[in-house]
């Protein structure tokens, strides 16, 4: 039983993070019809920026964190600028060969400039593990789960409760009519597309420092982020939060129960078992996001 | 005309979330005629096309064509049991010749499958196809077009090709949905001739058409829909003189439907000067 | 048999190619390899070209076709769920082949029929997905795989011919031109299938899918149709490699080569014949030639960068632009100069 509550708190742990990936991948999605291939590099590039902001330029940990946010929220921006809106009305194949070529250009250029060795990030929280009964976390962790969840809740918060949020909503469901009621269509796509991407950095540079950051760590994190996408539904933000969730408890469950090399097989495993079962997702695509 | 329906519309109703498109329609096609399903922009006419050829559900009733009932049936399907279609925009494959075109549209009609044409054993169906596919160009008079790409036509050659692409599927009963819109007054005098001689061939017509001289002269009856509701069913004198239809066309195009004298003389007689 | 001549002026080229560098082993084991990819490429071809359902997990059929011509080759003894022992005493390479077609012809169905039913964004998504599952299981299965730690020793081809005696395919030479017969079945079975009732139907549901169901061209069955032969073509050519390189792990699963694929493809010309052969050709020999210059993370960007770039200036591919320059010249010489080739006089 101990064992099991550890497995819980855990995906806890986990699953924040991974619904800020998917949440982010989801919005893009949905709104823009993008699949976004960047998203894995996006989320290394929070990692590196975590990793130099604490190292090279000496900023605090707490004060890192922002600067990997706006950095991703920057790239997002730029990619949108240069690559995507040039390519507006295009097939959603030509979008997704474009982000696989800059997913490409992200990824080799990290491994370029970085090199393939993994790097740690240190972090000012103390090492011995808080003790919560029959469980232990590091308090590393729990913060990561704290921020996690102001990030959702602020995501959240945006969409529902701000003009942006509106406008995009409303481009959510009909971006013909949302450009007729005065929304300026193309910022609110260049707007989305920062703010994804500023989610699936955030993601990075929370994980960074619980694991470790290396070039490649992006790929199996967008495998991932597509597997909660698909689980709660293309373009279901509440979807993406609560498949972000559960894709960590297969995982810990699998680790935990199976054989720990499957971890990373299990979201794939979903995605097949939802697409027999549920093909759209198991929160049917939501009329509105929010 | 025999009196067993080939198409029975038994009480379909279609609703998308809480919009109702059409509310409870119930009609028969019988064998040999030409009909017009006409409503005002938004009646529901696509709508109970998409239905009759399975690429949409209804939330009730069913479609009965030939006495079999179309429930739970696949486009494909629909197809083969002779029940054919043209679309009211994209009526063409845009890449293929006109030629490829048609020979896309004669699917039905091959019996070679994958295996056949990896071992070369279907030379002989091939060029049946070929031939027959030439007829049919014939037929709808493009065959000075063939070898051109079907997305290059003007657009009354595309619907030509559209029909070309429906009549391959060796109908019983053909679907049209407006057939010439877009279309000046002497490819719609072609294309109503067009339409005569398809019934000649025993193939019977339901139109969804808005130019309503051409509906006026080419059917011989008419179901007119008005907010998904079937309010009017009769030969074309008597819708002309329906008050309900009237009153459903006014403020849409009410001038559409006493056009039909006046209006078709003065397209002639623009085409001749 | 005159829209063949390009692709038999290509094949004598390329049979002539080895002569011409002089057997360079070096060289001709770019080839050799280039050749197998742009197999896989030709089949990625079918589906993402002709059909235009993009498969990303391509790789899984290819490194399915690997694995399972060196075990068919190898033999091998694993032990089951509820102890049942399942020993495999090895068998000629060349039923290994076989075994691999079949194999990955099955696994083709599978997905098929699987994401069909929904596809787009989702069908590339479960693809991805089927590949990364696989490669897993390479990794972790090590008593079948031996994992990370490779399979070694698979034997190469042996070519048997009645009255002649057995042949074993060692040298690169002999390699280099099993790779170009199998290249050229594959492309003379998609060159048939493409002009066929088949070949048809595909077009058709690319083109147009309303219309194509509405002349009653079966959707489903059609789509998983292409991705049977698709995968087993892709097996084939995973096969191939494995008796090639005599030693396979689970990178053959690698995202990064279905990507490499990708690239053949659009950038060659997805949906043409030679396309992925003339992509094929160039995407898998510029890593040769970026080499003395370029580290190999530098070599990457300039593919993203390439498949970036393609679908800006040229997004139809590289045979399509060429063909329609060609065409424009001819027609200009030939008709009167003034009227483009888009204008009917």
């Amino acid at each position: 039983m101990p064992e099991f509550l550890q497995h819980l708190l855990n995906t806890l742990i986990l699953g924040g993070t991974y619904a800020l990936l998917g949440i982010g991948l989801t919005l893009i999605f949905g709104i823009m019809n993008v699949v976004n291939f960047t998203h894995g590099a996006l989320y290394t590039v929070g990692a590196y920026v975590m990793y130099i902001a604490v190292t090279a330029l000496g900023l605090s940990f707490f004060a890192a964190l922002p600067t990997a946010i706006l950095g991703g929220l920057l790239l997002g921006a730029i990619l949108d600028l240069v690559l995507l809106r040039p390519l507006r009305g295009a097939d959603m194949d030509t979008t997704m060969l474009v982000m696989i070529g800059a997913g490409i250009v992200l990824q080799s250029g990290t491994l370029w400039l970085f090199g393939g060795v993994a790097k740690s990030i240190p972090t000012p929280f103390p090492d011995a593990p808080l003790q919560l009964g029959p469980v232990s976390v590091s308090w590393l962790r729990l913060f990561v789960l704290g921020a996690a969840l102001v990030l959702i809740g602020l995501t959240y918060g945006l969409i529902n409760r701000t003009r942006l949020g509106l406008a995009m909503r409303a481009t959510f469901q009909d971006h013909d009519t949302a450009s007729l009621m005065g929304v300026n269509v193309r910022l609110i796509y260049t707007a989305t597309f920062a703010l994804g991407s500023s989610l699936a950095a955030a993601a990075g540079a929370l994980l960074g420092p619980v694991y470790v950051v290396f070039p490649q760590m992006g790929g199996m994190a967008e495998l991932k982020a597509f597997a909660i996408v698909i689980l709660g539904g293309l373009g279901n933000i509440t979807g993406a939060a609560i498949g972000g969730f559960i894709l960590a408890l297969a995982e810990e469950l699998g680790a935990g129960y199976i054989s720990s090399g499957y971890r990373d097989a299990m979201g794939f495993l979903i995605i097949i078992a939802v697409l027999v079962f549920k093909p759209t997702g198991l929160f049917a695509k939501a009329e509105r996001i929010g | 005309m025999s009196d067993t329906p080939i198409l029975s519309i038994e009480h379909v109703g279609v609703r998308f979330g809480g919009l109702v498109a059409i509310a409870d329609l119930h009609f028969d096609v019988h064998a040999g005629e030409i009909v017009s399903l006409i409503g005002p922009n938004g009646a529901g006419k696509t709508t109970a096309f998409n239905v009759m050829t399975g690429f949409l559900k209804p939330s009730q009733g069913q479609v009965r064509f030939r006495g079999t009932s179309l429930q739970g049936l696949q486009p494909h399907e629909i197809v083969r049991l002779g029940l054919g279609r043209t679309f009211q925009r994209t009526s063409v494959f845009p890449d293929d010749t006109v030629f490829d075109n048609v020979m896309i549209g004669l699917h039905r009609q091959g019996r070679a499958r994958v295996l056949d044409t990896l071992l070369g054993r279907d030379r002989a169906g091939e060029a049946r196809l070929r031939e027959r596919a030439r007829d049919l160009l014939d037929w709808v008079g493009l065959s000075g077009r063939a070898g051109e790409k079907a997305g290059a036509l003007a657009y009354g050659e595309q619907r030509l090709v559209g029909v070309a692409l429906a009549l391959a599927t060796e109908p019983a009963m053909l679907l049209l949905d407006e057939p010439v819109s877009g279309m000046n007054a002497s490819e719609t005098q072609v294309f109503v001739r067009l339409i005569r001689s398809i019934r000649e061939r025993g193939i019977t017509l339901l139109l969804v058409e808005h130019d309503m001289p051409m509906v006026m002269e080419v059917s011989d009856r008419i179901v007119v829909l008005n907010y998904g509701r079937l309010i009017a069913e009769g030969p074309p004198a008597a819708i002309r003189a329906d008050p309900a239809v009237i009153e459903a066309y006014l403020g849409h195009s009410s001038a559409a439907l006493h056009q039909d004298g006046a209006g078709r003389t003065a397209a002639t007689e623009t085409i001749d000067a | 048999m005159i829209r063949h001549i390009p692709a038999l002026a290509l094949l004598a080229a390329l049979a002539a190619l080895p002569f011409a560098l002089g057997q360079n082993p070096y060289l001709l084991n770019a080839l050799i390899t280039t050749g197998i990819v742009t197999i896989a490429a030709m089949s990625l071809n079918l589906l993402l070209g002709f059909t235009g359902q993009l498969s990303l997990g391509h790789i899984a059929f290819f490194g399915i076709g690997a694995y399972v011509s060196a075990l068919t080759s190898l033999g091998f003894d694993v032990e089951l769920v509820g102890g049942v022992r399942v020993v495999h005493e090895p068998w000629p390479p060349v039923v290994g082949f076989l075994l691999a077609v079949l194999a990955t012809a099955a696994c083709g169905y599978l997905v098929g029929r699987l994401s069909f039913r929904v596809r787009g964004a989702y069908f590339v998504i479960v693809t991805i997905s089927f590949a990364e599952v696989v490669r897993l299981v390479a990794l972790n299965w090590v008593e079948l795989t031996q994992g990370p730690l490779a399979l070694t020793g698979i034997p190469p081809f042996s070519l048997g011919l009645p009255g002649l005696g057995t042949t074993t395919l060692r040298t690169k030479l002999q390699n280099y031109y099993l790779v170009l017969v199998v290249g050229t079945l594959c492309y003379a079975l998609i060159a048939r299938l493409v002009a066929s009732r088949f070949g048809r139907a595909m077009r058709g549901l690319k083109e147009n899918e309303s219309l194509a169901l509405s002349v009653g061209i079966n959707a489903t069955r059609t789509l998983t149709v292409a991705a049977v032969i698709s995968a087993a073509m892709a097996g084939a050519a995973g096969s191939l490699y494995a008796h090639y390189l005599r030693i396979i792990d689970p990178d053959v699963f690698l995202f990064s080569t279905t990507v490499t694929m990708v690239i053949m493809v659009v950038g060659g010309g997805k949906g043409t014949l030679l396309g992925p052969i003339v992509g094929g050709l160039i995407f898998g020999l510029l890593p040769v030639a970026l080499r003395p210059v370029m580290v190999p993370e530098a070599q990457w960007m300039v593919f993203g960068l390439v498949l970036i770039a393609i679908q800006f200036v040229m997004p139809k591919g590289i045979v399509p632009g060429v063909a329609r320059l060609v065409t424009r010249r001819r027609a200009s010489a030939a008709t009167a100069p003034r009227i483009p080739m888009e204008v009917r006089p």
